[in-house]
């Protein structure tokens, strides 16, 4: 899967998780902007990690703090 | 997940504001949270000074006698006369503390009695005690998960538990709660020559919900993973022998560690590792949290080891546990109480509340009726719930669960909660 195609699989995958409507960009911060507590992340986690096929380590997911970042690290880790 | 008032287990990073005065603000919001509820007029649920203890189950307690309903002695063993007599006896022979590491000049004869005990206790070659069980975990986890390692551990595990994951750094996967088939699926994605450790305990404090460890334990041993279970929680009550919920489930002999602590049912102060490792003695030399510290004095361990010798042969008071749990579990049930789990599996019973004031309202009402219960709350808890942790104790009288139930009744119909 190229970029493009990761970056809108995510999207689809964050809908339900986004309860504010909070418009997603590149530069969007889980924390701060769509206010993810421990629990969504991990479900949130969860779900990215079954679609790819991958594991997101919590050691991964302190480096990342934006969305754009995500898809880059989700991208690199399917294609590996 | 446990004892962090304003913190879950998982630890957190705090930022600070910009314009920051000092380290301290990053701190500014939880102190006005706690303010905002002594603000209320609640007795402050994390300020109970214990004036005096008269026994496992009563103390005075802001100058009221108290029902003690919520300090996990589980097995009552804090006044039991042979403990006490034990522990006087190695202070008078041995002093009142040992002034020194495990490795250094800190062992005694009364150190190698306890190790020998819980051998003894839970069978296995290995034994190796710890200044607490925060400890134990924090160095068992830490030394054998490293960089480049795997740890799988349960969501809800203890502060200790993701500490000691921290501290080592290995890769940190965690899965949702007592979930068999999220914790497969991480453990098939992780490269098969990695080092491999999944963490699980056997009761889980907040909800007093027991793990399925017969089929998580099969998973872990099919990609060839190490098993550690905390049996904080059960030790001295689960399991024909007190062995926990590893023994109950019939897999004792399919895990490499079991983590312990003393402060439980033991009733006394220490945390320990027991297994059959082949070259489980290294520790000792390897493991930071336990050479860089004190060992527990004397008459700690004596008190330990008198006390660990006797829950060998505790089955009836584990007996009498059980029926305490069941019959608080089906009151409470019946009064129209929520709680954390449909049937009693341990013996903690959580009591879920409304929201946190209702349930700061009615721990309040609780102790002023002269009862004391463990309040649990966001963020600490589970799905952010607020909860009135109850731990029973094997010297609640049948009379005193009844009391217990009458105190609830009056306080909860009082707050409205029923
Ligand atoms: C699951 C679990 N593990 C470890 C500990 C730590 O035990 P200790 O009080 O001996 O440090 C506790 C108790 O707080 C616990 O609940």
């Amino acid at each position: 899967m190229d970029r493009a195609e990761v970056d809108a699989k995510i999207r689809e995958i964050a809908e339900p998780f986004n309860k504010k409507g909070v418009t997603i960009t590149e530069d969007t911060s889980f924390q701060n902007d769509l206010e993810f507590d421990s629990l969504t992340v991990m479900d949130f986690v969860a779900e990215i990690e079954d679609e790819f096929d991958i594991i997101i380590s919590m050691n991964q997911q302190a480096e990342i703090e934006k969305y754009g970042q995500l898809v880059d690290a989700v991208t690199k880790m399917q294609a590996d | 997940m446990s004892e962090g008032i304003s913190q879950p287990d998982q630890p957190q990073t705090l930022e600070g504001h910009k314009g920051d005065k000092d380290l301290f603000s990053k701190f500014d919001d939880i102190i006005a949270m706690r303010q905002g509820l002594l603000d209320s007029g609640v007795e402050d649920p994390f300020n109970l000074v214990m004036e005096k203890v008269l026994s496992p189950t009563r103390a005075i307690c802001n100058g009221r006698e108290t029902i003690l309903l919520g300090t996990y002695n589980y097995m009552g063993m804090t006044f039991d006369p042979d403990v006490v007599e034990a522990g006087k006896q190695a202070l008078a022979d041995f002093g009142s503390g040992t002034t020194g590491s495990r490795v250094l000049n800190g062992t005694y004869q009364g150190h190698k009695d306890v190790e020998e005990a819980l051998k003894d206790f839970y069978d296995m070659d290995h034994a190796m005690v710890f200044s607490t069980g925060y400890q134990a975990n924090l160095g068992i986890i830490s030394t054998i998960a490293g960089k480049g390692d795997y740890i799988v551990l349960d969501i809800d595990s203890h502060a200790s538990i993701w500490d000691g994951c921290a501290m080592g750094n290995a890769e940190v996967v965690p899965f949702k709660h007592n979930d068999i088939e999220a914790m497969e699926k991480r453990l098939r994605r992780i490269p098969g020559d990695a080092g491999k450790l999944v963490i699980l305990e056997g009761v889980y404090s907040m909800l007093g919900d027991v793990a399925p460890l017969k089929e998580m334990i099969a998973v872990a041993k099919k990609y060839g993973a190490m098993v550690l279970v905390d049996e904080a929680h059960s030790m001295g009550f689960i399991g024909e022998n007190g062995r926990g919920v590893v023994e109950s489930a019939g897999v004792i002999d399919d895990v490499d560690f079991i983590i312990g602590t003393f402060s439980k049912s033991v009733g006394t102060v220490g945390g320990f590792c027991v297994s059959n490792h082949p070259k489980f003695e290294i520790m000792r030399l390897v493991c930071r949290p336990y050479v860089f510290t004190a060992s527990l004095p004397p008459s700690v361990v004596a008190t330990a080891c008198t006390s660990i010798r006797k829950l060998m042969h505790g089955s009836n008071k584990r007996a009498h546990l059980w029926e305490n749990s069941k019959n608080l579990h089906k009151g409470l049930k019946d009064l129209g109480f929520q709680l954390g789990t449909e049937e009693p599996q341990s013996a903690i019973i959580a009591v879920i509340m409304p929201d946190l004031q209702q349930g700061a309202a009615m721990w309040e009402a609780l102790i002023q009726n002269g009862l004391y219960v463990n309040l649990a709350r966001p963020p600490a808890t589970p799905a952010n719930m607020t909860l009135l942790r109850c731990s029973l104790c094997a010297e609640h009288s049948e009379e005193e669960v009844g009391e217990i139930l009458e105190i609830f009744e009056k306080s909860g119909k009082a707050v409205g909660i029923i």
